[in-house]
């Protein structure tokens, strides 16, 4: 049993010094993910700030300057200039250097004195559709904000948005409390597929992994003196991640480290179990190479990282339920933003234990098979 | 070294493109990575990723039934965007939305029917689950157009509910029916094409120096131009296939409209893939291992190319040192070209800065790649 553990302790040192003797190596594992984060965190957002828009106002009345007022007055908005024909209109959409052109007619004021419905024309550059769903909703906003204005100046009751909405666990809907998150299960997956993925490929064209079949070492053995470097750095990464998160980027942080750490625990066995599965099947490392993509841009796809499963086909659903991130991502945000314990996760970590378990007797199975 | 002259340049390249041709037939991973990985992707992509949310399950809780309520209930039911779960009362409707059974709650008070007229108090009630800001708006979206469209129908038979002084009448240009695919798809072409060029590109010369056969190369009368030359030429022709094959699919299989004309895709294309190309070259040659190259290729390629190119996360709402970053991101002005020529046609104002940029970083790859490459062999 000594034997047996000093044995796996030196093929996982002999496995650390591979990974990161070599200088470029170490800083490809250690500094992007970081940097990553960092950089990630604040692109990977659905809010609009800033957004450049022009005004094509035809009416010379005072209730065009005050609606335009509002604009102008928005965070969410900044003027790039005024025009005044539907030419430049284009000109300007089609280049995209406007997302929203307003444009009010000459009746605009006339028809509100007049006490009929005066008409605001948003022009929105649909070519990001999802952008332009949420430009409307401030558009539409803004232009209830002046309808209750105008209603209470003229003496009208104004009447109360029929619908209150109330968001839980995000109360001001914040893409990045829901993107953050997930970030640090994408980039956990990425550390420990880069960990085992051309691993097993490097020494068998070396010729180095037959040597090591040879030893007295068993097929499991060789298999956590792979994973248990893989372990460690991604245990240390994924704190350095979750630190950035909640620190940098105030994430809350509401559940237990129990249920975090179980969490990236299981995550982290079946991203090495996957990537040394792949390893062990191919013969080059550009292959496995190939494998590693194959496998890491569908799972991060197919993970709700950015898009809901709930919007995908059903056969698309099903196939998602390989995706050990798709497990992973829903324990990260249950445990940061719903505060879960342990014991609602238990079907995440039973799903994640099982891809681990399955792909490492798989990768086990592939290493003696190729001697054969 | 030696050169020689022109016709023995020529000579000399197409004898090296075509042993790269063999190798590349003889391992099946680069015909495999230029034709069945795009297909896959797309078809993976095509049909998973959408941001339009439909028939999300939404429990409805009525706290008095009256026929104001239930025409309301009924518009919702024949919303495409709805699947209305009814619970009798708000306690076990909450305990759904926790479950996760539902993504939000529309809650119809006592006053439905009262308030309606006065709107003297808030009539409905939504909760939703904030988790997945996206939907959460979409749903809010989505149930504000559906109670809109139930009062102007009430308008419309005469009973005048309220009065907006301004309404608001949104055009949406080149994508009316705001389809989120037709400009994912696009999109994906991009992040795909970036893959390829890496993946194909990223390993060839680093086996080369692994192997030695570099050296023995380097002992020849070939440069470094040719050898390029003809590292290059091979996959180029293999990456043009497989952009072949996404722009076949996404126009027919996901009925993406093209407006532009296949000239300007042809030109910007190549010149994206010329760069994507000498990006796995330059990450080939600074590793000269196929381990680091291959992490490299990981980590700087796919990632940058998913996040930072505006194919999901539009680059508008980035803060201003995050746009700055992804002016260095070729995917993201290959985004944009894209997105414009299958949306909007071919717009001068979009498409020559954009390939300009392109030609740029083309350029510079391959000047980096040429002294880097001879740096290496001294």
């Amino acid at each position: 049993m000594k034997y047996l553990l000093i044995r796996i302790l030196r093929l996982a040192q002999k496995e650390f010094l591979a990974l990161l003797r070599d200088k470029k190596s170490r800083m490809v594992l250690i500094v992007p993910p970081l940097v990553q984060l960092i950089v990630f965190s604040y692109a990977a957002t659905f809010d609009l700030n800033h957004i450049s828009y022009a005004v094509w106002n035809e009416d010379s009345g005072e209730y065009s300057r005050q609606l335009l007022a509002r604009f102008s007055g928005s965070t969410n908005f900044q003027l790039l200039r005024s025009v005044d024909s539907e030419k430049e209109v284009k000109a300007l959409i089609d280049n995209r250097k406007v997302l929203l052109v307003v444009h009010l007619r000459s009746t605009f004021s006339r028809d509100l004195l007049r006490g009929t419905p005066g008409t605001v024309e948003a022009i929105v550059d649909g070519r990001q559709s999802n952008t332009a769903m949420i430009l409307m909703g401030y558009v539409q906003t803004i232009v209830q904000g002046y309808n209750d204005e105008f209603a209470s100046l003229h003496g009208v009751t104004p009447p109360i948005a029929p619908i209150e909405l109330r968001a839980w666990y995000n109360p001001n809907l914040k893409s990045r409390w829901f993107i953050v998150p997930g970030i640090v299960g994408l980039l956990t997956l990425v550390v420990s597929l880069l960990v085992t993925a051309l691993s097993v490929a490097r020494e068998r064209e070396d010729g180095t992994f037959d040597q090591l079949l040879v030893t007295p070492l068993a097929p499991i053995e060789i298999i956590l003196g792979k994973i248990i470097p893989g372990f460690v750095i991604g245990f240390a990464e994924s704190t350095a991640i979750v630190l950035v998160a909640t620190l940098l980027f105030h994430v809350p942080l509401r559940g237990t480290l129990l249920a975090l750490y179980l969490g990236i625990f299981l995550f982290t066995l079946s991203g090495l179990g996957v990537g040394l599965m792949i390893s062990s099947l191919v013969s080059t490392q550009q292959q496995g190479l190939l494998g590693a993509f194959l496998f890491l841009v569908p799972a991060i796809i197919l993970s709700g990282f950015a898009t809901p499963i709930a919007n995908m086909p059903q056969l698309i659903q099903d196939l998602t339920l390989l995706n050990p991130l798709r497990y992973f991502l829903v324990i990260l945000r249950e445990v940061f933003l719903q505060g879960a314990g342990v014991f609602l996760l238990l079907p995440e970590y039973g799903a994640l234990a099982g891809i681990g378990l399955l792909s490492l007797i798989l990768a086990g199975h592939f290493f003696r098979k190729r001697i054969g | 070294m030696t050169s020689g002259g022109f016709s023995e340049r020529i000579v000399r390249i197409r004898a090296l493109v075509f042993k790269e041709s063999l190798q590349i037939i003889r391992d099946p991973s680069s015909l495999a990575i230029a034709i069945i990985l795009p297909i896959l992707l797309l078809l993976i992509f095509g049909y998973g990723v959408s941001l339009d949310a439909r028939q999300v399950p939404i429990a409805v809780v009525q706290d008095s039934r009256t026929p104001a309520s239930e025409g309301f209930v009924a518009g919702l039911r024949h919303s495409p965007w709805f699947t209305p779960e009814f619970y009798p009362d708000i306690h076990t409707a909450v305990a759904a939305l926790k479950r996760q059974d539902v993504e939000g709650i529309l809650w119809l008070r006592e006053n439905f029917g009262r308030s309606i007229n006065s709107f003297r108090n808030h009539a409905v009630h939504v909760v939703v689950n904030g988790v997945d800001d996206n939907t959460a708006r979409l749903v809010e979206g989505y149930l504000t157009n559906t109670w809109q469209t139930w009062i102007l129908q009430r308008n419309l038979r005469g009973r005048q509910l309220s009065f907006q002084p301004v309404g608001l009448d949104v055009r949406l240009w080149f994508n009316p029916d705001s389809r989120s695919r037709d400009f994912l798809v696009p999109g994906l072409i991009a992040v795909i094409m970036t893959l390829i060029g890496a993946l194909l590109t990223s390993m060839v010369i680093a086996r080369e120096w692994e192997r030695g056969t570099l050296e023995s190369l380097f002992s020849t009368p070939v440069t470094i131009g040719e050898i390029l030359i003809s590292k290059f030429v091979p996959y180029f022709v293999l990456g043009m296939m497989g952009m072949g094959l996404s722009v076949i699919m996404g126009h027919y299989l996901f009925e993406v409209p093209l407006r532009g004309t296949m000239t300007t895709l042809l030109v910007t294309s190549a010149l994206f893939l010329t760069t994507a190309l000498g990006m796995g070259l330059v990450i080939s040659t600074v590793s000269k291992n196929q381990f680091v190259a291959g992490q490299i290729a990981i980590v700087f390629t796919f990632l940058p190319a998913f996040i930072l190119s505006g194919f999901i996360f539009d680059i508008h709402s980035m803060p201003l040192f995050i746009r700055v970053i992804t002016h260095i991101i070729p995917a993201s002005y290959f985004v944009t070209i894209l997105q414009s020529v299958f949306l909007a046609g071919d717009i001068p104002g979009v498409i020559i800065p954009n390939s300009v940029a392109l030609f740029f970083f083309s350029a510079f790859l391959f000047i980096v790649l040429v002294k880097i490459s001879k740096k290496r062999i001294m």
